[in-house]
């Protein structure tokens, strides 16, 4: 098959990007996205041009590394996939095909495809963990969890960490992504006893970084490569108001 | 914004009850003494609340409105295809038709009361609300305007009284799916109780 | 060169660990905060040694190549983690989990290693339980165990199929609590370049911002490697694409033994290549083999769709020569059966190069829905990949490359043989003999970087409390960086036409086809040649676009590439001197009548550590003999 592609090239971080439109032949359509691209770099570089430049690792959907805004979605057309899982099937013979880098303050272009996701480590730095030192664990089994709750901690904690809820969100919001780590830990016995500080460490961080305020659009759950439901941002914003209110003051 | 919102619409709900009462069929009467009611020391005090909640729901919806258009200095060059409802897409412009539709209801009923506007010479005194609903009302380009308003507002109640619930982090496997269902009967029966009121006076009533 | 010396402890096996650890010296709390720890890659091993290390309060600096330390490649891993907490009854032990991974490791790995990694299995439960790893639950609110991986017990814990993924992120979200303690700063998007050796010990490392572009140097008194496996020198893996052997290479260049570099597990399903431009090979579990049925044709070159073909015509060849243990044989015997097919000219697909996986009788037996409630995701992942429903036609599987048993050669310290120089994980060689059983990485690298490199690492450092901060303006550190930015000008001068990758595909081919799951002495010879000739070719032809004070990507590939042509000479060379075949390594002139691996237990018990002696120089190889005092030496056998 063929397709034209028109893709967002950008220097570096200062400079002004743009399209641009590279029509490529004999696309395969068992090639993933990625796979098309090494394609066209492969080509560019025998040309002589700048290949583009796009993150990728894992390329099995997991590592949470790629990410790219594909026709007006992130990871492209199909739900629950990120764009290394998305294959070239998914499109028509002859189609445009528009790739763009994730866009938000939070999450500033770098070069051509490739954005500096380093806010969301901010978040998790304030407070995405339990505060266990190594060897002081008790004995896995002394505290029980319900599998029920077990296995909705789990449904919480398949971020992936890739960005596309806030690629998504018409306001550029991150609430998901912390809410996805916050609920995981709210929810469990271990997580329990820091939830009421985490939450809030987190979420001051999240609106520090720049990112926007959750409007209930729910478009980070339509498009998130992991499925993660929004009654997870549900569950930070109840846990959230009953830390304000019930958080004692430290002296 | 969803404690405020959430005021709001109770108020609609007690404003609406109200009004419907100028359709009772009395000439007014039930409806004139539910408008004594706004004298009352009490009532007094939940007017000031409901404008603290006009004020901040409208301060906030701007803000972050403000914050979140920032939050995206570089727009998509392709129109974003991710799939959302559209009530909760047009939130901030269903609000600025609605703060509109606001200044202009304020300016003729309510400014009124206060003496701000001058007494219309149809109007009895500055309580005679009905009086000035029917002359108003009875201007079709008047009842059109404020119908599509209606229409807008229920528009935006019908993503925030859901929205309230999910910002509360009222949120449950069980009952959210009703309070969906809820919140689109109460967008429903917002915006057609209040529509019912002027295409009433100006189709089916003659004075 | 001195004697290898690993440093194993006397006494009985049980108790080795627990009398060599009172036996190891301590730094005391005032002293560790002077002390400088470097710990490069964040996957499992990294990211637990370095929050491990930083709890106990030395200064940490931690490097990933990634943007954020979660997406090391350790989050791929599927299946589960073993340990021996005998949940489910069924008379599991430590010493059972030490039998079957020395058995399962082909009697090739070091007994007090193997042991001490079973008895510290238990700890790495509880920790990612504390941690707040979602783990499997049965209804009573206990830990689920599963049986994996072709052993007698259940002693698997997992998180479906994500059991690597939820790993990760709580070893991450521990690592995340020292950076914001500023125990451990975190240095991401860095490639570590070259280690940085002042009088005899490992000092620094210099690294390149992979976003400047800019070389930096950085000291430390110790450094740790925990920088995985060397499998995407096939180029087609399940690695991830930015898996590379360089940092460990780099090491070796500057005097790290290496060890077993031949030992690599081609993993026997993974999807099997679907077009031209394909570089990563999809892992499909090993779980899928406990109701799925492998088949091909009994016609040669058999161009019908699989459902055409009637049960009659179908070989269920591992059914056929297993029958004990069908088609649940290990994975090294199930990876040389599917290529022995497709190499007779049986394999399906319009390559011929894969066999089907069918579940057509499974779901015929318990169902659809319960196969679903097993599978699910995997047959998802099926689908979105290959975009076919293997609900209604079998799966299509191939072996892939996928982990390295081989690696740096370390000591019971874990100390490789440059002093200071120490390597955890996938990166070292110690635990995994010819052959590693499955879910046991997991628990190696979390083990390595939690409970024994914390302990021993402490050992060494006691001597350096006196050493004072170590300055990066010495001799070492600038000649080093001069190294390092030398090659990277002579990288952007050659000015050829070909890319990086399509150099990366070449080499890959030649070490799949004559090291890969079969090997013999003249197709080694060969490989070596041909690397030999596709190198000159590398240094005359790349082409590296841009310059390399920027994001440069192809630059990043060459240098992994140019790495990886010294690599595989060297995994010839040891496939070559090790005449026998074991685990994962099989040579065709050492096989029983039937075609199974003949081990030869009297002349090749032993670690073949290399010593490198210089670009192309022939390597020197030193022994280190292995003795098996608390095991009995068996033929595996799954017939």
């Amino acid at each position: 098959m063929n397709v034209t592609l028109k893709i967002w090239r950008q220097k570096n971080a200062q400079a002004k990007g743009k399209f641009k439109t590279y029509p490529l032949q004999d696309v395969s359509p068992e090639m993933s996205v990625l796979e098309m691209l090494d394609y066209l770099n492969m080509q560019l570089i025998e040309k002589g041009d700048a290949p583009v430049a796009f993150e990728h690792d894992c390329r099995e959907g997991i590592c949470g590394t790629c990410g790219l805004y594909i026709n007006g979605r992130p990871h492209g057309p199909m739900r629950n996939t990120t764009t290394c899982e998305l294959h070239m099937r998914a499109f028509k013979d002859g189609e445009i095909i528009y790739i763009e880098p994730w866009r938000a303050r939070a999450f500033p272009v770098l070069k051509d495809l490739i954005v500096d996701r380093s806010s969301f480590e901010r978040i998790m730095h304030t407070a995405g963990f339990i505060s266990i030192n190594t060897g002081s664990a008790p004995e896995a089994n002394s505290t029980p969890v319900s599998k029920i709750i077990a296995d909705k901690a789990f449904d919480a904690a398949v971020c992936i960490g890739c960005g596309a809820c806030v690629a998504a969100c018409k306001n550029s919001s991150a609430m998901l992504y912390a809410a996805a780590k916050i609920a995981q830990y709210a929810m469990i016995p271990q997580g329990k006893v820091e939830a009421k500080e985490r939450v809030d460490k987190m979420v001051r961080q999240m609106d520090a970084e720049g990112f926007g305020f959750c409007s209930n659009t729910y478009g980070c759950e339509f498009d998130c490569p992991k499925g993660i439901s929004v009654d997870f941002i549900a569950l930070m914003n109840r846990e959230f108001f009953s830390s304000k209110v019930c958080k004692q003051k430290h002296k | 914004m969803a404690l405020a919102g959430i005021f709001l619409m109770l108020f609609l709900v007690s404003h609406l009850l109200t009004n419907l009462l100028m359709l009772a069929g009395d000439e007014g009467k039930a409806f004139d003494q539910a408008v004594e009611l706004l004298g009352h020391p009490a009532v007094k005090i939940v007017e000031y609340i409901l404008f603290a909640a006009f004020l901040v729901h409208i301060l906030l919806g701007v803000l972050l409105q403000l914050i979140n258009y920032n939050a995206r200095p570089v727009k998509y060059k392709k129109a974003p295809r991710t799939e959302i409802s559209t009530f909760s897409r047009y939130m901030f412009h269903t609000g600025v038709i609605i703060l509109v539709f606001l200044v202009i209801h304020l300016i003729n009923f309510f400014f009124v009361r206060l003496g701000w506007a001058p007494l219309p010479e149809y109007a009895e005194h500055s309580h005679d609300f009905r009086s000035m609903a029917v002359v108003l009302f009875q201007n079709p380009w008047y009842s059109g305007f404020y119908v599509v308003c209606m229409l807008f507002l229920g528009f935006h109640l019908k993503h925030a009284f859901q929205s309230a619930f999910q910002s509360l982090g009222l949120n449950h496997t069980k009952y959210t799916p009703a309070i969906k269902i809820i919140g689109t009967l109460y967008a429903i029966f917002i915006s057609v109780g209040f529509a019912i009121i002027p295409v009433y006076f100006l189709f089916f009533y003659s004075s | 060169m001195q004697q290898l010396n690993s440093k194993i402890p006397e006494g009985p096996l049980a108790d080795k660990w627990s009398r060599y650890k009172a036996s190891l010296r301590l730094v005391s709390p005032a002293n560790k905060k002077k002390l400088e720890i470097i710990v490069v890659g964040t996957g499992l091993a990294g990211a637990s040694a370095a929050s491990a290390l930083g709890e106990l309060g030395y200064k940490v600096k931690a490097f990933c190549f990634q943007d954020s330390p979660r997406r090391a490649h350790s989050v791929a891993a599927q299946g589960g983690i073993n340990a021996a907490k005998n949940y489910k009854n069924d008379n599991d032990s430590i010493y059972r989990l030490f039998f079957d991974t020395i058995k399962g490791g082909d009697y090739r790995a070091r007994e007090a290693n193997v042991y001490r990694a079973a008895e510290v299995s238990n700890l790495v439960i509880d920790h990612y339980t504390a941690l707040g790893v979602p783990f499997a639950r049965d209804y009573g609110g206990a830990l689920d165990t599963r049986s994996f991986g072709g052993v007698q017990v259940s002693r698997t814990f997992y998180a479906k199929g994500q059991t690597g993924q939820q790993c990760l992120l709580g070893a991450y979200s521990s690592l995340t609590r020292q950076i914001a303690k500023g125990t451990v700063k975190m240095f991401s998007r860095r490639d570590m370049l070259d280690l940085v050796i002042v009088e005899g010990k490992a000092r620094g490392i210099i690294t390149r911002n992979l976003v400047s572009g800019e070389l930096e140097r950085h000291s430390a008194h110790a450094v740790v490697l925990a920088t995985g496996g060397y499998g995407t020198v096939f180029y087609l893996s399940t690695l991830g694409l930015g898996s590379n052997a360089s940092a460990a290479w780099n090491a070796h260049k500057k005097g790290a033994l290496f060890a077993n570099p031949s030992f690599i597990q081609i993993h026997p399903t993974s999807i099997p290549v679907l077009n031209d431009y394909q570089c990563k090979l999809t892992l499909m579990s090993e779980s899928l083999r406990n109701d799925g049925r492998v088949w091909v044709s009994k016609e040669k070159g058999d161009k019908r769709h699989p459902t055409e073909i009637p049960e009659e015509e179908r070989d269920y060849y591992l059914e056929r020569k297993y029958p004990a243990f069908g088609n649940l044989v290990p994975r090294d015997v199930a990876s040389r059966a599917a290529k022995e097919r497709c190499d007779a000219g049986y394999g399906a697909g319009d390559s011929g190069l894969s066999v089907y996986l069918d579940f057509k009788d499974a779901i015929d037996a318990h169902g659809k829905k319960a196969i679903q409630d097993k599978y699910g995701n995997l047959f998802e992942m099926y689908e979105k990949i290959t975009g076919i429903n293997p609900y209604n036609q079998p799966m299509r599987i191939y072996p892939a490359g996928h982990y390295t048993m081989g690696g740096l050669w370390v000591d019971y310290n874990l100390m490789t043989t440059i002093p200071g120089l120490f390597a955890i994980g996938e990166s070292n060689f110690s635990d995994h003999g010819a052959n590693r059983l499955g879910a046991n990485s997991l628990m190696q690298c979390s083990g390595d970087g939690y409970f024994i490199l914390p302990n021993t690492i402490g050992d060494y450092l006691a001597d350096e409390i006196r050493t004072g901060k170590i300055p990066t303006d010495q001799q070492p550190f600038k000649e080093a960086e001069k190294g390092v930015e030398e090659k990277i000008q002579k990288f952007m001068a050659i000015g050829g036409r070909k890319s990086a990758s399509s150099f990366h595909k070449r080499l890959g081919k030649i070490m799949w086809d004559h090291c890969g799951m079969r090997r013999d002495a003249e197709g080694l010879q060969k490989g070596k040649e041909l690397l030999n000739e596709l190198e000159e070719e590398f240094w005359k032809d790349l082409r590296i676009p841009g310059n390399d004070r920027e994001i440069n990507q192809e630059l990043e590939k060459a240098f992994k590439v140019a790495d990886f042509f010294e690599v595989g000479r060297l995994m010839c060379e040891d496939a070559i001197q090790r005449e026998e075949s074991c685990g994962a390594h099989f040579r065709e002139e050492h096989q029983t009548e039937t075609g199974e691996a003949k081990r030869d237990d009297k002349n090749f018990a032993y670690v073949a550590a290399w010593e490198y002696k210089g670009h192309r120089e022939k390597p020197d190889m030193h022994k280190e003999p292995l003795r098996f005092e608390h095991v009995e030496i068996k033929e595996r056998s799954y017939k």
